[in-house]
């Protein structure tokens, strides 16, 4: 039985395959213009990888920002149901899923069988996105994924204090006109963006096992951050973590066509 | 004859940095420039640049007050006071009819309502978050690779401006690129860009009451399609200053000193 899930995000677009529910091939590309393109494209990558074709996949769930939008998709499901899913499947100990993504940041509780049980989302406000790290990276001249590795050498991070990405810019340039390492800057950003994400975690609450999804979920920094801010440790995910939304949309594509045979 | 008293007004804001130079209640000198490099040492090139221009020397004023953000960094300053009353000062100096001054700059929005007697009693400002401000104008221009003064005019040749979603101007100027990509059309883009944040700052201002004369101050009150547009939702004229609306709190700060030198 051979299943697809697909994710187009805001940023980045990841499509995963599986095979008697085993993950067979998976890919992660940057969006292009149109989430059909994006789909396409990225599902084209994951299906040479596995040496297959469209023909062969079974059932296809997509998800994300752009998820209505699939061409090859047999339906969709929202990028919330689909990130508690996957992450509980990967480690079943896990009850709460802090995704953090390219233009929205959610906290996800789930149940034993990853089903959905409280979730709460900020998709109004860049501040604590992978938006903010992206633009602060811009401000410091530096790669997003040098931002992490980068703050965590730091002995002496700087305080922003603007949640505002706008204000938070000119915070960190006057940081950089005044001198100060640049490894203290991104310790500071990696720290106001952890801030951020807390005070969406506290919203909600923490059940543990957590586990930390989406593409910040790179960052060094803001992990370790968010785990002193939450005093837990973030399970390990066996996979990249932009791949998990994908994973749970392929397990709902397992769902429902499980469903439909029957 | 007794020499002229020369009085300095500085705005140290988050993006520029603003001096006015007064004589006799008359502006005989002025500075606008962007702020890149340690505040101190900009506040003090932008001054010595004012004051070279009309022969003066740092020695020659009688008195300076700075204002704005970054007022507390001007080295030169005798006293700093608050951004409210120093446009409210500069708005009723120009205009003596004002009781309104929506001054809207590159991070900051602010409405501030003026007594009789020219004194603040409300005001509101965008607080924490940058929408409504002219930042998005830049992010935009940068984003579409235009000119910051060329956006009006853009604006005013769509038929059909596009609705911009985001209030947050990072996801916005995302919500640009996407429509781009998309391939709408570049006016259309541009005039939804000045309906969304003619629309904050028409939220910002609103919370106070508006009472006419409004004027509009800050580097935005330059785009002419903005200040109409802010205009037609708060159903009021919006009057701009003949001076660069950038100047209008730096000219308020050197009234004050000429005040506050007065009565010491």
């Amino acid at each position: 039985m051979i299943i697809a899930g697909c994710d187009v995000g805001s940023l980045s677009a990841e499509a995963v395959i599986m095979r008697d529910g085993a993950i067979i091939s998976s890919e992660i590309i940057r969006v292009r213009p149109r989430p059909e393109q994006s789909a396409t494209d990225v599902m084209d990558k994951a299906l040479e990888k596995a040496g297959l074709t469209y023909k062969n996949i079974e059932y296809c769930v997509s998800t994300g920002y752009g998820r209505e939008r699939i061409p090859f998709a047999d339906n969709n499901i929202s990028e919330i149901s689909c990130h508690g899913k996957g992450a509980q499947w990967l480690v079943p100990s896990v009850r709460t899923v802090i995704d953090v993504g390219g233009q929205d940041c959610k906290v996800i509780r789930v149940d034993e069988n990853g089903k959905l049980v409280n979730f709460v989302m900020n998709d109004k406000c860049a501040a604590g996105t992978g938006r903010f790290l992206e633009f602060m990276a811009k401000v410091l001249d530096v790669g997003i994924e040098d931002l992490g590795p980068q703050g965590l050498s730091s002995l002496n991070s700087v305080a922003i204090t603007n949640m505002c990405s706008i204000y938070a810019e000119t915070e960190v340039l006057h940081y950089v006109y005044e001198g100060k390492n640049p490894a203290d800057i991104a310790a500071g950003i990696n720290r106001s963006m952890a801030e951020r994400v807390n005070s969406l975690v506290k919203r909600v609450g923490v059940e543990e096992d957590i586990c930390i999804t989406g593409g910040v979920a790179k960052n060094t920094g803001v992990v370790k951050n968010l785990e002193e801010t939450l005093q837990v440790s973030a399970q390990k995910l066996p996979v990249d973590p932009q791949s998990v939304g994908a994973i749970g949309a392929c397990l709902f594509a397992k769902e429902e066509l499980g469903n439909r045979d029957r | 004859m007794a020499k002229p008293m020369i009085f300095t007004g500085f705005d140290f804001g988050t993006l520029a940095a603003k001096v006015v130079i007064m004589q006799e209640g008359s502006i005989i000198s002025s500075e606008i420039s962007k702020i890149k490099g340690i505040p101190e040492q900009v506040a003090s090139d932008v001054l010595d640049k004012a004051l070279s221009r009309a022969g003066l020397s740092l020695g020659e004023v009688n008195y300076s007050v700075s204002t704005g953000w970054g007022r507390k960094r001007v080295p030169f300053a005798n006293i700093d006071i608050g951004e409210m009353p120093c446009l409210a000062k500069g708005a009723r100096f120009l205009f003596p009819s004002v009781m309104t001054v929506i001054d809207v700059g590159g991070h900051s929005t602010r409405a501030v309502s003026i007594s009789e007697a020219g004194r603040v009693t409300d005001y509101n400002t965008n607080d924490k978050c940058a929408a409504g401000t002219g930042r998005f104008f830049e992010l935009v221009a940068d984003a579409l690779e235009l000119k910051l003064e060329e956006l009006a005019s853009l604006a005013d040749r769509s038929k059909d401006p596009a609705k911009i979603s985001s209030q947050c101007c990072v996801f916005a100027e995302s919500e640009v690129i996407t429509m781009v990509n998309e391939g709408r059309e570049l006016v259309d883009i541009v005039a939804g860009v000045h309906d969304s944040v003619a629309r904050r700052l028409a939220a910002i201002a609103g919370a106070i009451g508006i009472k006419e004369d409004v004027v509009m101050t800050g580097g935005c009150a330059k785009n002419r399609r903005l200040a109409e547009g802010l205009a037609n939702h708060l159903k009021v004229d919006i009057i701009t200053p003949a001076i660069d609306p950038q100047l209008v709190g730096a000219t308020g700060a050197a009234l004050i000193a000429q005040d506050r030198y007065g009565s010491t």
